[in-house]
């Protein structure tokens, strides 16, 4: 088991998680990897949470990750970095998009959208925080957040033998490629 | 060439290699891909959306009869619906090969209930496989229809929600063309009368002989000898949970083929390990089938009978093991699902909701979020169509106890051709009294806009004849002045409308007529319906904070120290721009 790695993306429909993980899996799986991909999406349209779980190794049997298993988690969302938490193993790595969506009992007054999570969550786990939204809305497309976060988790999970950036210009939509590649290096950038 | 699909695209696939010629189904998670992925091969075959899941299967059964390899795929309780031809084509067989996928949904992720569809198998007595990812899924689909054509008999196929939405590397192959088998006339095997029956029963019990030695025999039920302390049996996604949680030192005994059991082989298996267990989701199935046969086994005293199963869940099961997490004091907001902004529904159900001394029967679809905070507009929601005959019963008997409470039926566009309509001549046919509100937003809207009889389109993309829903009601019978279309935007004609049917003693039918607000407009759309771009925005020095527009629970309005529209989720429903009390709020382009 200890040889299988595992991933997640967890965000809010509409951020773009979907690609991010498919971009993701192509390029584990032409690296030779056995690969498996999980997602639950069902309600992601009407404001629900999304969540998609990738695990990679020699040889993979459940599609899903179990608590406290996941060797990298990238939030594209605040609250929903803090409602995956017990999913990062002890000494795990998060990515965090500093950027809040509130959810329908927020809207409402009903409930308080958490405070101080990032610096909370900083110091539980070894991760890397930054505005994934304005960057790409710097590089001019704030659609490219999800690249932006792809870039940061590529870094942060450390494979080597995987051109991205191919994978990236096959699975991006013509003619925004070179937005997306620019995206992509944007956010390895922001990981040390 | 290996590619990574998810469980449903390699089902799709799978038909496409096995030379399938027709297929059939109603959309509904986690079955819905299945179809959807199908289109892609349709210069080879046939493909189509069906009312409903009972027509879907009738569907796929007439093509078999007449000698070509066919499908229908639904979700669980889909199967429910098309029980009835099931258990009469387990007697007839088949000519070509047939397959029924049923998509349980262990966990109910987006489904009323959670129901173990191998028991169908077993009642049915259908030859039934379970893959547990989407090789196997391509793998079980082609061999599917091999058995079904080998035992003159139809099989299930029973994947689960990550079996349907997971993705694993798949192997393609070519496709091989299955010819037609000629056609012959064969009252005998296909006139299910009492008198022919009789004889297909026999056959039926007589087939399961055959079915069993090769289920002993087959590949996919496969033994992995490891070890002889324990020993595991399982089967679909539960084995990889199984297989990951027990590891390398035990053995396993791998299930593909399910009904008929392979009894032999489980006997020798348990006969080579001191310590058994199985590990399966749901219903204890395969454990019911071992203890019968006088196998002691550990099961569902340790496994969970409910809910999806995990490695988390198996290994603390089996193994009393919890892995370390990492915990905070802070806790995350709930995220539940909402009608989306500029959603048709809630302008019907704001309306609906200031109506008092009503019971609101709902239905299977987005709209039944109408249930939900702030709008909390719908009290029942059983199965498809359920909506109209359910409250055609609540409303007579309402009725017979001299109660002054009224009834509001509110069922979909696409489930009100799927089992609404007969519901609807019940109330027509029986002099009801309920309100029956058609929901008509243009399209299947909850799982992911797929075409139906109403819409204009086909599955395949050509353009079909539209139902006209208000004839249809007419046809049944109901008066022409009882019959209104309204515009669900416009809340004071939709409050006129159910004061309307709310003053009568006879039927009455209101269609709240709208396109969903995610749909891709047709031409039509655009000529039909105003949908040019608009936005509501709130004027901050007229508004009171008075929260009426937050109260129609639209998801682009903001309630902090100002209330505020989000111009990026706003579609100018305006809505919020009717209830607001001070005229706060305006429309802009």
């Amino acid at each position: 088991m200890s040889e299988v790695k595992n991933i997640l993306l967890v965000g809010v429909g509409g951020q773009g998680t979907i690609l991010a993980s498919k971009i993701l899996s192509e390029g584990l799986s032409q690296a030779g990897y056995d690969v498996k991909m999980s997602e639950i999406h069902g309600m992601s349209q009407r404001g629900g949470n999304v969540s998609t779980q990738i695990r990679f190794g020699k040889k993979v049997y459940s599609p899903i990750v179990g608590k406290g298993e996941a060797d990298v988690i990238v939030a594209f969302e605040a609250m929903e970095a803090l409602r995956w938490i017990e999913y990062l193993k002890q000494g795990g790595k998060m990515v965090i998009n500093d950027f809040e969506i509130p959810s329908v009992p927020v809207q409402q007054g009903i409930a308080k959208y958490p405070e101080g999570i990032v610096e909370e969550l900083v110091h539980k786990a070894k991760a890397s925080v930054f505005k994934a939204g304005e960057i790409a809305s710097e590089l001019g497309n704030s659609k490219t957040m999800n690249i932006v976060l792809l870039g940061a988790l590529t870094k942060a999970m450390d494979i080597p033998g995987i051109d991205w950036e191919e994978v990236i210009r096959h699975n991006v939509k013509p003619g925004f490629e070179e937005i997306n590649i620019k995206a992509f290096r944007a956010g390895a950038d922001q990981v040390a | 060439m290996k590619r990574l699909m998810t469980g449903n695209e390699a089902v799709a696939r799978g038909a496409y290699e096995a030379g399938l010629t027709f297929a059939s189904a109603y959309p509904g998670t986690p079955s819905t891909e299945i179809l959807e992925n199908m289109v892609q091969y349709k210069n080879d075959l046939y493909c189509e959306w069906a009312p409903n899941e009972k027509v879907a299967l009738e569907a796929a059964i007439g093509a078999s009869i007449a000698g070509a390899r066919s499908m229908a795929a639904m979700k669980h309780v889909g199967v429910n619906v098309a029980a009835d031809p099931l258990f009469t084509f387990a007697y007839t067989g088949v000519t070509g090969g047939c397959v029924l996928v049923s998509a349980d949904d262990p966990g109910m992720h987006s489904s009323q209930n959670e129901q173990d569809n191998r028991n169908y198998a077993t009642a049915a007595r259908v030859l039934m496989l379970e893959p547990s990812d989407s090789q196997e899924s391509k793998d079980y689909m082609k061999l599917g229809l091999e058995l079904s054509e080998k035992f003159d008999t139809p099989v299930m196929l029973r994947m689960t929600t990550r079996v349907c939405h997971s993705k694993s590397l798949v192997s393609l192959e070519d496709r091989v063309e299955s010819a037609l088998i000629p056609y012959e006339k064969k009252i005998a095997k296909y006139v299910a009368t009492p008198a022919n029956g009789k004889a297909l029963r026999r056959k039926l019990i007589d087939r399961l002989k055959s079915m069993e030695e090769y289920s002993n025999n087959a590949e996919i039920n496969q033994a992995e000898y490891n070890g002889t302390e324990v020993g595991v049996i399982s089967s679909g996604v539960a084995y990889q949970y199984a297989r990951e949680v027990f590891g390398e030192d035990v053995s396993y005994l791998k299930l593909g083929m399910t009904f008929p059991m392979p009894m032999a082989k489980i006997k020798e298996f348990a006969g080579k390990v001191k310590k058994l267990y199985v590990i399966e989701e749901m219903d204890p199935y395969i454990e019911n089938h071992l203890k019968m046969a006088g196998i002691p086994c550990i099961g569902k005293e340790l496994i969970p009978e409910m809910d999806e199963l995990n490695t988390d869940i198996v290994r603390k099961a089996i193994f009393g093991i919890s892995t370390e997490t990492i915990q905070s004091e802070k806790e995350a907001v709930v995220r539940p699902p909402a009608l989306c902004a500029g959603c048709p529904h809630r302008g019907f159900f704001y309306a609906l909701k200031k109506k008092k001394n009503i019971i609101i029967t709902g239905d299977i679809g987005c709209y039944t979020l109408g249930s939900a905070a702030p709008l909390s507009a719908m009290d029942t929601c059983i199965c498809m169509g359920g909506s109209i005959s359910a409250g055609h019963g609540a409303a007579q008997a309402l009725k017979k106890n001299g109660s002054d409470l009224k009834v509001v039926s509110v069922i979909g566009d696409s489930t009100f051709f799927h089992t609404g309509i007969n519901s609807l001549m019940d109330v027509v046919y029986n002099n009801g009294n309920s309100v029956t509100v058609i929901l008509d937003n243009r399209i299947t809207g909850m799982t992911g806009h797929q075409e139906n009889p109403g819409t204009g389109f086909t599955l395949m993309g050509d353009v079909a004849v539209e139902v006209d829903i208000p004839l249809l009601c007419k046809a049944i019978g109901m008066k022409e002045e009882n019959v209104l279309t309204v515009n669900p935007l416009d809340l004071k004609a939709m409050d006129h409308a159910l004061s309307y049917g709310l003053a009568k003693d006879e039927p009455t039918v209101i269609i709240a007529k709208w396109p969903c607000i995610l749909k891709k407009f047709s031409e039509q759309d655009k000529k039909e319906f105003d949908l040019t771009p608009k936005k509501c925005e709130i004027d901050q020095e007229t508004c009171k904070k008075c929260k009426s527009c937050v109260r129609t629970g639209c998801p682009a309005i903001n309630s902090g120290d100002q209330i505020v529209i989000n111009p990026d989720s706003c579609t100018g429903c305006s809505i919020c721009k009717q209830v607001c009390p001070f005229d706060a709020i305006r429309e802009v382009k």
